[in-house]
């Protein structure tokens, strides 16, 4: 339905401009020398998967058999793999899989988990106190084992690598914006929102989402991390991206059995997934510690 | 004692709802499981028959997840397809490998992550809690997969100080400090803020106000007071522990049940991932309930709140 007059929901009390209160934001968060350094890596890397094919000097697939196993040297300069392929260029190309895979997976679980946590808090009652119970024993698989499980029934492949650790991820995010709602919901301005009539999905959509969105950045940002490397990790295991995609899980599977040879087959992939990880986490830490007020102080 | 009984009794349900959604997750998974088990052998339609009937497979959906609960209580979760052994038999004799690895583990993880949460606990905002809390955040960063392979590669290979593969102590290090980074990442940043909290707590006062040494205000009454939300996570990091367990065995491939999980996956050995997901998930419940009693041990306050 629609209101007789606009209702915004207060989200900060404040004189600042919108355009004020983002610089200030910004300003805070670059404070933390961790977390500048975290945008800058992300930054790099983001530029390099998205100019892949002016950066990468060599075709990711294409083989060389002559130079294969050779190590890093002016031509290829992070070395060769086993069929004589490009490492350098096998990285730049990979990083597209593990960003848009990473963040495909947690926009999934995000939606889904969110939709499901709001849903619960603002219903109340039977429904949530099953629905609470159901999430808290899901969140007690271990989120590799279920994945494997959720790859057993759908298949090995990536798609089904991203629809995986996406369930794995939703009872969190479920958990945390169901708690949050509970909150939210006892605020004077959804009593006021009801009581000019507006229905339970207009209040869902137009006051809670917005009132948790800072919650929801938070955990997808400290999900990102983990949802870059359960994927990577189920691709190691054999589950996820197929040869010869150059996703970095699948190189280090690669590299594993040549590393007394050639170590920088499983070096290299490894330290950029260690790079991409740490960059986003750093970046989580710091969004949680300005947007959480309970962790401010900590 | 009442509380202890009623949390005992409240595994019953957790355990009913998990093992039901491995039953149908487990009916979801595409593939006739007697073609599975013949493995491309070449079968009769009535050899085909008898193993359906063996398997109870021509029974109706309701009894058939009515006898895996009972067989589940029981502990008889139905034989492999693949060496046709019953799986329990199969999961016991390689229980003891992953036990080995999780109980190296969490003595790493709980180590490091104690030590570097209680550094940076006591001394908050400055270069040390931002050293500790970098070294922490980049446990749980750290893809196990690649510093396993790391560790073997440097310690294992380059300067040969341990062995990597074997049993024994020493083929134990390294797979533990695998497993136990992790863990050690997401401790050591509990125990920080709950030492955090702790120290700022009125009994932390009085205790300097009567001349306490510094040793025993944050050993005895700090750490102790803090060790509430960290044993917590104790019990979560169960789930963690199963899932290094997976990557690491396969990374020093060392037999256990997370080798054995994924090879059942890919195997499509469906009783041997049904009874491993089962057995996981009841010792995560179980480690979990023995976490909750632990509670009133370390701080008796629980214990009469809740009596």
């Amino acid at each position: 339905m629609t209101l007789p007059f606009p209702v915004a929901a207060p989200l900060v009390t404040s004189d600042l401009t919108r355009s004020q209160r983002a610089l200030r934001f910004i300003r805070r968060f670059a404070r933390h020398t961790g977390a500048s350094a975290g945008v800058a890596i992300l930054l790099v890397l983001v530029v390099c998967t998205i100019l892949a094919p002016f950066i990468a000097p060599f075709d990711p697939t294409e083989t060389d058999v002559g130079a294969r196993l050779s190590a890093p040297d002016s031509i290829h300069w992070l070395g060769v793999d086993l069929h004589g392929r490009d490492i350098f260029s096998r990285i730049v190309w990979g990083g597209r899989y593990s960003l848009a895979v990473g963040m495909a997976t947690v926009l999934l679980a995000l939606v889904v988990g969110s939709t499901i946590g709001i849903f619960l808090g603002y219903r109340g009652g039977r429904v949530d106190a099953i629905g609470s119970r159901a999430i808290d024993v899901l969140l007690g698989f271990p989120s590799v084992v279920m994945a494997i499980l959720v790859v057993a029934v759908l298949g090995v492949g990536l798609v089904n690598v991203v629809i995986a650790v996406a369930i794995a991820q939703i009872p969190r995010f479920a958990r945390v914006v169901r708690g949050a709602v509970l909150v939210v919901k006892e605020q004077l301005y959804i009593d006021a929102a009801r009581a000019i009539g507006a229905n339970g999905r207009h209040i869902m959509v137009r006051h809670l989402v917005p009132n948790v969105m800072p919650t929801l950045i938070v955990l997808g940002t400290l999900n990102l991390g983990d949802a870059i490397l359960s994927t990577a990790t189920l691709s190691f295991l054999g589950l996820g991206a197929q040869p010869p995609a150059p996703e970095w899980g699948a190189m280090l599977n690669d590299g594993r059995d040549y590393m007394r040879y050639a170590p920088w087959m499983m070096f290299f992939p490894g330290l950029a997934l260690f790079l991409t990880v740490m960059s986003v986490n750093l970046i989580g830490d710091r969004l949680s510690h300005l947007l959480d007020p309970r962790a401010r102080n900590k | 004692m009442r509380y202890a009984l009623r949390r005992v009794l409240g595994v019953i349900p957790i355990l009913f709802v998990t093992w039901t959604i491995v039953f149908g997750v487990m009916q979801l998974i595409p593939g006739d499981p007697v073609n599975l088990m013949l493995a491309g052998v070449p079968a009769s339609q009535e050899v085909r028959e008898n193993e359906r009937r063996r398997l109870g497979l021509d029974r109706p959906f309701l009894e058939r997840y009515v006898t895996f609960l009972g067989r589940a209580v029981r502990g008889d979760l139905g034989e492999s397809y693949r060496s046709r052994q019953p799986v329990t038999r199969m999961i016991s004799e390689q229980a003891g490998s992953t036990l080995e690895l999780a109980a190296g583990g969490l003595v790493v993880g709980l180590g490091a992550g104690l030590l570097l949460g209680m550094v940076a606990g006591l001394k908050p905002n400055t270069w040390i809690d931002t050293l500790c809390m970098l070294v922490a955040l980049a446990g749980v960063s750290l893809p196990s997969f690649w510093i396993g392979m790391m560790l073997i590669y440097v310690f294992g290979m380059t300067l040969a100080w341990v062995p990597i593969v074997g049993s024994g102590l020493a083929a134990l290090v390294l797979p533990s400090i695998t497993v136990g980074l992790f863990i050690a990442g997401g401790f050591a940043r509990l125990v920080r803020s709950s030492i955090i909290d702790a120290m700022g707590q009125d009994y932390i006062r009085t205790a300097r106000a009567k001349g306490l040494g510094w040793a025993k205000i944050a050993f005895k009454h700090a750490l102790r007071n803090a060790m509430i939300p960290p044993v917590t996570l104790l019990g979560i990091q169960i789930a963690v522990l199963v899932g290094g367990a997976v990557v690491t065995e396969n990374v020093f491939a060392r037999p256990g049940l997370g080798t054995m999980l994924v090879e059942a996956v890919l195997n499509k050995d469906l009783p041997l991932v049904q009874a491993l997901v089962v057995y996981t998930t009841a010792a995560y419940v179980l480690v979990n309930l023995l976490v909750d009693l632990l509670y009133g041990l370390i701080d008796p306050r629980v214990q009469v709140g809740r009596a």
